[in-house]
């Protein structure tokens, strides 16, 4: 397994997680969101391609009210 | 259909166009029901989101984006809870990720319990954001220097605080609001401060493009009443600046002719 942080919580995922992978994991919809890796925007497109690493940080992001 | 409706009074930024002229914010709703009844009773067609962590523990919590369409508002998120420039540029870069456009509202806030806008950190985050590519709209003081400053700098829009966020006071210094509106030459929203409808108004009378709302509809005690409110009095205060006001005077003027009285 692979330990990773998100949103600041430890999270233990399968070698070969993708960033896609790692949404359908949680159960969130790739289009309502946005990933960060290691301080990094991960493009939308690349969800699928790019590999998860022990270690890494990952923040998922969506809207909610503001002013 | 009468001439007002006829006429078309858009206002544009960053090459988007926009009937009205209320800009809403979707904080502080009890639900996302209420959010969304109303927005639509608002007219709106712009509103303000802040981009937050997904909460990891109730994936099913409902999400603005199915209660407010982007495909039907101009979404344009906010950079509230961020104290520097990097931490503006780091949230409106997931932001853009997440809606895939870079129109932008930028807000760095002093501490309570004013919440005025922190313009040195503003003028550092303006200019790092407009490097990045971003269309900037700005939250800022009602400080004509500043303003001009930011607007030099690229920002697409000023939106100069009437009060302080959540005050419900009202534009409290309209000198120099009026002073942003007539040295600029991007769009100028109050943002921040008003109470009612009239403070709407009032705003809008002074000239400024658009006013952008959030506690005022959303904490009322019937935040869809308000909303229309608040829609009415936009449209009132945007006719009655372009109709052009009677000067004040001190004394009176008749309104009934004073000849061709019965003797």
């Amino acid at each position: 397994m692979l330990a990773l942080t998100v949103n600041g919580e430890p999270m233990d995922v399968p070698f070969g997680t993708s960033v896609a992978g790692l949404l359908a994991l949680i159960g969130l919809a790739a289009k309502k969101v946005a990933v960060e890796r290691n301080l990094e925007i991960v493009p939308r497109s690349l969800y699928g391609d790019i590999l998860l690493s022990a270690r890494d940080q990952i923040e998922i992001v969506h809207f909610v009210g503001g002013g | 259909m009468d001439t007002i409706m006829a006429d078309k009074d858009h206002w544009t930024v960053a090459g988007r166009s926009f009937a009205s002229r209320l800009v809403v914010g979707t904080g502080k709703y009890k639900d996302l029901e209420t959010t969304a009844a109303a927005i639509e009773a608002s007219g709106a067609e712009m509103v303000t989101v802040a981009v937050r962590r997904v909460n990891l523990s109730d994936r099913n919590a409902p999400m603005l984006q199915d209660f407010v369409s982007p495909q039907r508002y101009t979404y344009l998120p906010n950079t509230a809870g961020c104290f520097t420039a990097d931490e503006a540029v780091r949230t409106l870069r997931l932001a853009r990720e997440a809606g895939g456009w870079n129109l932008v509202k930028l807000e760095v806030l002093g501490p309570p319990p004013t919440l005025y806008p922190d313009m040195a950190a503003t003028l550092v985050a303006a200019e790092a954001l407009i490097k990045d590519g971003f269309e900037v709209m700005v939250y800022c003081a009602d400080d004509p220097v500043a303003a001009k400053r930011l607007e030099d700098m690229g920002c697409v829009a000023i939106m100069p605080l009437g009060a302080p966020i959540g005050s419900g006071l009202g534009v409290q210094n309209p000198l120099m609001i009026q002073k942003i509106i007539e040295q600029s030459k991007v769009p100028v929203l109050v943002d921040a401060g008003v109470g009612t409808a009239y403070d709407a108004t009032f705003a809008m009378e002074l000239g400024c493009d658009a006013v952008l709302v959030n506690s005022a509809i959303a904490m009322a005690q019937d935040p869809v009443l308000m909303a229309r409110a608040m829609k009415a009095g936009v449209e009132a205060g945007r006719l009655a600046f372009r109709a052009g006001r009677i000067p004040r005077l001190g004394f009176a003027s008749a309104s009934s002719p004073m000849t061709g009285l019965i003797r």
